[in-house]
């Protein structure tokens, strides 16, 4: 049954749980940085919010809120949780490791030993469609990052 | 019944296509309907034989394509009952017509103060149009409600009347909840209100007898791709005198009379609205799809897509997994079901009954206000067209059960309310 099996490979039981996980989802009170983004697909929102510390050069919290699917939630806590406790230049690296490889630019043996997590979204290249839902708190984040510092 | 379901099918190639090795079951009707081998040929027999610009060619080729988009005007003037094929715009499609109305009727007409109304179902396609048109004009926009069923309420729609009303601008079908607004009474009471009205048929044509004579409109859109015909092709009525007294929408070639450096003077209807080389192959044979549905006759179209409505309706109400969405009852209603899985983001159901072959939208539909009125983000829609068999009725009935056991015991939310 080619389509069963699709489901299962799309669907992997890691990518559900992340996407009911509770631990990064919610606002910061009083952030230093947050970014709003918007799937024009489905018109699905996400809101992120995010903490940084030693002087802004050290992400130490991040949190998102929104309505979305199983992919776009289960990306935006494998995000969360990949992110909290790298410097933004880190971030802004691996942001762009992700979105290569969901975009099938780089193979899933390239990615980063930091976005492990995020092999289990390998399933929903074969649907373009939906790949805008895993990139969605990716490319919402992206806009809130400190500016580099220029040494 | 006016035709057998399978015979009709083997003459839509793609509907003996498979999708992830299953059978295409195809539910997106709404959104696009498959295409007739006779129009398919159509269209390369055109381009094999006829291709060339249409008017100002003193030679056969453009002589045989203009004639063939002049008769295409004329059948499409006749499927409708309009009175002349003058009436009859080409568009790319009806999102077009529409901004062609508010560019060109709403423009020169309307002043501070003057309002429009629409409704609260409207296809963003028949709000942004007009939301542009009122953020220049200072025109205010109001909206016909809806109950909980998705009808317009049409006692609350009465008091939105006044002197100051100038346009209603409504769809004759929901593409969201299968709705069939009460289209002569909202005229009538338009008329009395001295208001003109632009009927949105995207959703009604492929499916219902279009009478321009019985509704008396004074604008009526939509588009050839939804009703088997080409994509690229919108049709826009209007009323001759009007039509007459707008000013031009687009510039350029044909829409002109006279052209000096820096004037000009509008050519007659239709070419006054019609500038540069339209789709002309696809209007050339936009008649087959025509002569195909009067073929089949729309008694048995409507005979054929209310057995499948009642049945899918029977089979979603039985699921308590399911939240519906419009009427409850087949009656009175096109064949556009939304709904939800408890708990499950409509692209997830869609994805998975994707994997299954079975081909519905999902998201909001083009009618994000119209969600926030129901209070969701989205939908998973099926629409059905007469070439719709019960079978797959029962396949898509099957898919959504195991999309429910795939997903209900791993998500705590699923099957949660």
């Amino acid at each position: 049954m080619e389509g069963d099996q699709e489901l299962k490979e799309l669907y992997q039981d890691v990518l559900l749980d992340y996407s009911q996980s509770g631990a990064h989802k919610g606002t910061i009170q009083g952030a230093d940085f947050h970014s709003h983004g918007i799937n024009p697909v489905c018109g699905d929102e996400i809101e992120i919010t995010m903490k940084t510390g030693n002087a802004g050069d050290l992400i130490e919290k991040i949190r998102y809120s929104g309505h979305g699917c199983v992919i776009s939630q289960a990306s935006s806590a494998m995000m969360a949780e990949c992110l909290e406790g790298k410097t933004p230049k880190q971030a802004r690296e691996l942001v762009a490791a992700f979105k290569d490889m969901m975009l099938s630019k780089t193979p899933l043996e390239a990615l980063p030993s930091e976005l492990a997590a995020m092999k289990s979204l390998e399933g929903v290249r074969k649907f373009p469609l939906r790949v805008k839902c895993a990139t969605l708190a990716w490319n919402t984040i992206q806009k809130s990052f400190p500016e580099e510092k220029t040494a | 019944m006016g035709f057998e379901v399978s015979e009709i099918r083997r003459d839509f190639p793609i509907l003996s296509r498979k999708v992830h090795g299953k059978p295409l079951v195809y539910f997106d009707n709404a959104a696009t309907t498959q295409k007739p081998k006779s129009l398919i040929s159509a269209l390369s027999a055109f381009y094999e034989n006829h291709n060339g610009n249409i008017h100002r060619g003193a030679h056969t080729l453009s002589e045989e394509a203009t004639t063939l988009v002049e008769e295409s005007r004329q059948k499409t003037a006749s499927f409708i009952n309009a009175p002349k094929p003058e009436t009859i715009i080409f568009t790319r499609n009806a999102t077009e017509a529409i901004n062609l109305v508010a560019h060109s009727w709403g423009r020169k007409f309307l002043k501070a103060g003057d309002e429009i109304i629409l409704t609260e179902l409207e296809h963003h396609s028949n709000l942004v149009p007009w939301q542009m048109l009122a953020a220049e004009k200072s025109v205010k926009l109001r909206f016909i409600p809806i109950d909980k069923n998705g009808n317009l309420d049409l006692s609350a729609a009465e008091k939105l009347f006044s002197g100051k009303t100038k346009l209603v601008a409504f769809t004759a079908a929901s593409n969201v909840l299968g709705t069939l607004p009460p289209v002569k009474e909202i005229i009538s009471l338009a008329k009395q209100a001295g208001a003109k009205t632009l009927v949105d048929a995207s959703q009604w044509t492929p499916h219902f007898k279009t009478d321009i004579k019985a509704w008396d409109p004074d604008f009526l859109v939509f588009s050839a791709h939804k009703m088997l015909g080409p994509t690229g092709l919108g049709v826009l009525y209007g009323r001759e005198s009007l039509l007459e007294a707008m000013d031009p929408f687009l510039g350029g070639g044909d829409m002109i009379e006279r052209v000096e450096l820096e004037s000009f003077t509008p050519n007659v209807l239709p070419a006054k609205f019609e500038a540069g080389t339209p789709a002309i192959a696809e209007t050339a044979v936009f008649p087959e799809a025509l002569k195909y549905l009067s073929q089949i006759g729309f008694a048995a179209i409507e005979e054929q897509e209310q057995r499948l409505l009642k049945r899918a309706l029977e089979i979603l109400k039985n699921e308590p997994e399911v939240e519906l969405y419009g009427s409850p009852f087949p009656e009175n209603r096109g064949g556009v079901i939304s709904f939800n899985l408890k708990g499950l983001h409509s692209h997830d159901v869609g994805t998975s009954l994707d994997l299954e072959g079975v081909a519905v939208r999902t998201g909001h539909h083009c009618c994000q206000p119209l969600m926030r009125r129901l209070g969701i983000g989205g939908t998973a829609r099926a629409s059905f067209y007469f070439y719709n068999t019960l079978e797959e009725v029962e396949i898509f009935g099957r898919a959504l059960r195991k999309t429910i056991e795939f997903f209900k015991p791993k998500l705590k939310t699923a099957g949660a309310k």
